[in-house]
Parts: C-alpha cells; sequence; structure tokens
C-alpha cells in the first residue's frame, strides 16, 4: 500500500467511528457525497461562533474577517486548480449550477438554431439535462459521444462529431456511474484544433486526482465541495477570464453590480459578476479548509492508495460467481458499479444496510447509462481515502453471504 | 450474518421473489396498467380481467427488488375472485399497513401481512407499494394506462 496513514486519516473524520445497526460503519458511498474531517467542521462552526458577518462591503472588523477568511478561500480554489487568476474562479452552489450558468450565459449568446453540444454516453443527468433545456430554448442539437462496452468513449467517433455547427464540448472527467477516467486533455485539444470550448465536470475527479485547468487548458471547469470532503451547496466555476469577461451575468443582486439606477446598471468585475446575492460565507470558508486537508495528504497519495484500493477490491467481488462489473475501463477511479444475479440492487443496498455498509443502489444519476448496459440500476461501492482494504473483505464476505440467502 | 433482515425480508417474500405467481401475459386483457418506479428503476405491467365487476384473472410482466415482485406476485393471489370495492379496501388497508399508523384490519390483510417491515424501511415503501398504486389506477380506468411513483 501507498505512503498514506488510513488510521490517522479516519481519526479526522468523526463520523466514521460511529456503529449503525450495532456493526462498524463502512461507508463506501463516496461518489454520492463524502464525508467531513474535524478541521472542515470546526472552519464552518468557528466562522459562525467568532467571525461571521455579510462580505465585501462592511466597514466593521468581523465583515473584514469573513472577507479575508472568504477571499482566501478564492485563492486556495485558484491554486487547487491552478488557476491564472482569482477572477476566474466563481462560487456556486455545485457542479449542477455551474454547468446550468454556463448553458444560460454562454450558452444563450454563442449557441443557435441547428448548431450542436457534444456530450458523452456516460453523463451525469446534470451534463445533459442544462444542455437539453438550451437545446429547447435555441433549437440546437446535442450529439452523444458513443462508448464501448469496457466503458471507455471510442474517440474515432468523437473526432468525426466535428463539423462547422458544433459549438461547444461538454465531458465528464470521471465518470460517476463507471468510474472511467475519461483521456480529456487529449480530447480537449481535438476539440480546439476545431475552435470549440470545452466544459469539464470535474465533480466525480477533483476529490481524487490532481486538476490543472491550464495543463488541461480547459475553458470551463466545475466541481462540488461535497465530495471534495467539504460542504454540501457549495461549488467552484472555472473560466478563462477572456470567456467570463465576454459572458452576461447569470443573476442579478446585490455585489454582482458596480453601480444601479433605475435607467442602466453597470455590471461589477470578475469574479463577482456571477456572484449576485450573499453567498454560503461559511461554507466557502469550510471548502477553503477541505483544499488545506487533501492538499496537505498530498492528491498524487490518495490517488496512489485509492487506485490500489480499486484494484484490490476489483479482484476480491471477481471471484464471486454471478457478479458482473458494470464498467471496465483501462483507466479508472475507485468507483465498482455492479450487478448481481439474481439479486436486485435495492435489496444489496438493503442487506448490506444491516451490517453497517452503506452502499449506493440505483441508476446513479445515469439512467441513460443503464438503458446502454440494460440493467434497471446497478449497486455502487465508491471508495475515498479513508476506507481500508479490511472493509472491502466485510463488503465481500457480506456479497458472499446475501447470494446464499437469496438462493 | 443477516440477522435483523428477517424483519423485513421473511421466507415468503424470497419464495415469491425466486418463483413469482401470475407471471404471464393475459392477451385481451380487460385492463393493462404498467406502474414504474424511476428511482430504482422497478417496471411492472399488470393485467386484470374483470368480469361484471369480478377479477376473474390477474397477473403481470415485469422486473424489479425482491420487495416489489413478492408484493406484486402476492397481490394477484389474494385479489383474484374478489370484487373491484373488495380489491379497493384492501388497497387502503394494504397502504395503511405500510404508511401510517392508521388501525389496520390484519383478519382482511391476511398473508400480505408478511410486506409489514418495510414501515421501518422508509426507503422500500415504495417498492412494495407500487403494485397497488397499478392496481388502483386499473380499477379506476379502463383500458391501457402507464403510471409512475414519482
Amino acid at each position: 500500500m501507498s505512503a498514506l496513514d488510513v488510521l490517522s486519516i479516519r481519526k479526522d473524520f468523526p463520523i466514521l467511528t460511529q456503529k449503525i445497526r450495532e456493526k462498524p460503519l463502512i461507508y463506501l458511498d463516496n461518489a454520492a457525497s463524502s464525508q467531513k474531517p474535524d478541521s472542515v467542521i470546526d472552519a464552518i462552526s468557528n466562522n459562525y461562533r467568532f467571525d461571521y458577518a455579510n462580505i465585501h462591503r462592511g466597514v466593521h472588523t468581523l465583515s473584514q474577517r469573513s472577507t479575508d477568511s472568504f477571499e482566501g478561500a478564492r485563492e486556495k480554489v485558484r491554486v487547487f486548480l491552478n488557476a491564472e487568476s482569482v477572477k476566474e474562479i466563481i462560487f456556486i452552489r455545485g457542479a449542477t449550477e455551474g454547468i446550468n450558468l454556463i448553458a444560460q450565459t454562454y450558452g444563450r449568446s454563442n449557441i443557435g438554431q441547428d448548431d450542436e453540444i457534444i456530450i458523452t454516453a456516460m453523463e451525469h443527468h446534470a451534463n445533459i439535462v442544462p444542455w437539453q433545456i438550451l437545446c429547447e430554448q435555441t433549437g440546437a442539437r446535442l450529439r452523444v459521444v458513443p462508448m464501448t462496452e469496457r466503458g471507455e468513449l471510442i474517440l474515432d467517433d468523437y473526432r468525426s462529431l466535428f463539423n462547422s455547427k458544433t459549438r461547444l464540448v461538454s465531458i465528464a472527467h470521471m465518470s460517476n456511474a463507471l468510474g472511467t477516467v475519461n483521456p480529456v486533455a487529449e480530447m480537449i485539444k481535438t476539440a480546439h484544433s476545431h475552435n470549440v470550448p470545452v466544459v469539464l465536470d470535474g465533480a466525480q475527479s477533483a476529490p481524487h486526482m490532481t486538476t490543472d485547468v491550464r495543463a488541461l487548458d480547459c475553458d470551463f471547469y466545475v466541481f462540488s465541495g461535497h465530495k471534495l470532503y467539504g460542504p454540501a451547496g457549495i461549488g467552484v466555476l472555472y473560466g478563462k477570464q477572456a470567456l467570463l469577461e465576454a459572458m452576461p451575468p447569470y443573476q442579478g443582486g446585490g455585489d454582482m453590480i458596480r453601480k444601479v439606477s433605475f435607467q442602466k446598471t453597470e455590471y461589477n468585475d470578475l469574479p463577482y459578476k456571477f456572484e449576485a446575492g450573499t453567498p454560503a460565507i461559511a461554507d466557502v470558508i469550510g471548502l477553503g479548509a477541505a483544499i488545506d486537508y487533501i492538499t496537505g495528504i498530498g492528491l498524487d497519495n490518495i490517488a496512489a492508495y485509492e487506485d490500489d484500493l480499486l484494484r484490490y477490491a476489483t479482484e476480491q467481488v471477481n471471484q464471486i460467481t454471478g457478479l458482473r462489473i458494470i464498467g471496465e475501463a483501462a483507466h479508472k477511479g475507485a468507483i465498482l458499479s455492479f450487478v448481481l444475479d439474481g439479486v436486485h440492487p435495492h435489496d444489496i443496498g438493503t442487506l448490506l444496510d444491516t451490517v453497517g455498509i452503506a452502499i449506493r443502489a440505483g441508476h446513479h444519476c445515469a439512467m441513460p447509462v443503464m438503458d446502454f448496459y440494460q440493467v434497471p440500476a446497478t449497486a455502487r461501492a465508491s471508495f475515498a481515502m479513508y476506507n481500508t482494504e479490511q472493509e472491502i473483505d466485510v463488503l465481500v464476505s457480506a456479497l458472499k453471504e446475501l447470494i446464499k440467502v437469496f438462493r | 450474518m443477516f440477522e435483523d433482515l428477517r424483519d423485513l425480508y421473511q421466507e415468503v417474500i424470497f419464495d415469491h421473489n425466486r418463483n413469482p405467481r401470475n407471471f404471464r401475459i393475459i392477451e385481451n386483457a380487460s385492463r393493462e396498467v404498467e406502474g414504474f418506479n424511476p428511482l430504482c428503476g422497478d417496471r411492472l405491467t399488470l393485467y386484470l380481467n374483470i368480469v361484471s365487476g369480478v377479477i376473474e384473472d390477474a397477473s403481470f410482466q415485469g422486473s424489479g427488488c425482491a420487495i416489489s415482485t413478492a408484493s406484486v406476485s402476492l397481490m394477484t393471489e389474494i385479489i383474484k375472485g374478489k370484487t373491484e370495492g373488495e380489491a379497493e379496501t384492501l388497497f387502503s388497508q394494504f397502504h395503511k399497513m405500510t404508511t401510517t399508523e392508521g388501525e389496520v384490519d390484519w383478519a382482511a390483510i391476511g398473508k400480505l401481512a408478511v410486506l409489514a417491515g418495510v414501515k421501518d424501511y422508509p426507503a422500500r415503501v415504495k417498492c412494495a407499494t407500487l403494485a397497488w398504486h397499478t392496481l388502483d389506477t386499473a380499477l379506476k380506468n379502463e383500458g391501457q394506462l402507464s403510471i409512475s411513483t414519482e
């Protein structure tokens, strides 16, 4: 195993010490949302306890303290993504809101009748529906990059989708339903060779691998705090400055303006132009603490450890007769989606819960992926840096027992 | 290992899941309703033959979890030979048993009582009630229809 002190990491997560139905909690639903370390919980509660006030225009001490922490978190995000400027870091509610923002601002200004938007066969509903709404509004069309049975995008087909009508590409860096890590650097190069900008959905990848938006050269990037050991309800939209400057605002209100009269409003500079209203101040500060926490451990260390966990889990579950893994891409994040002969995923989920194991059962907000594999749902175990091989052993023996009960 | 599961998964449920009763199509059924639970992908089609207000035959097709499969299988057994009114009464009894604290007529419920455990598993209540909501729609509407739990 890699150089990661898992036992000490586990001590940082208070929720992990509890018992569920008298069994130690084994939390394997990290792709849906991950748990929070003390440092994140403390950052939020300390803000409310000692420093809380509204930010940006206050002249008093508390407002200044909150503003400093809030803008400090923005700088942490900038470093985390290796963006050029904090002007490119917009706080939003989560990856979903980020994609909707891009669709309704960049999309409404640049995409019209008969234009085409490329997405992939493995997208989360959050990277399908906002584009369908835009298509309904503008008469544009969605084109979908197909995938193989293993859950890998067919890049030849991707390349052949480009034509003079292609206006935007929006792809998941990592699939939440399959675990596939897509070759986004290469896909971005292809799109740029056709002068088409690319949106990267980093909701699933951001907690598990290093992200460098300048090296990837993506035009937009979104992620959610809650999957990154941070608070729910906060996320980040990164956009290249020139693109963001040319875009109209998403919502109007306080903070996003410079001057307002009944005749005309002058919008604020980036990033505030896209941050109307009082934001989730404490949660932004909590997100900053989450970034400190994972960068302290090191994303490369986390990725290597989770890779070992995935390899171990894959070997173990492959020995279970009647179990089929859904998503077997060569490059995968620590997500194990599977179906069991004769046992519906929801029954697997309920039965595992009775022995303290939390997994996800369902369509994982990716119904087209379920249709592709012709399954109504899958069971999904998704791992994080605080999971252990011992926990995987408990999962595997529970699955073996469960099959006996059902047959 | 799974000592706690018997509250929810009684042997009768496993039995009906392994060998669902009335798992077939009724050609020219007088009622045919598809029930769908988009949350878990459970999908079933219920067929009824109603003659002079009596359910002469009931069957289903589809796929779902053990709870939903056992529920629809048991339901098709118990409603056969009942009048539409009697089936509606059973629906409301079943609904009470799985969702509220209301007084349940256990004599009328009969062997459907094996599904009473879902009450303690809120995430699974819809698995058990999908069949009955589909029946309710079938009783209130003639011909072919489709419903969804969400």
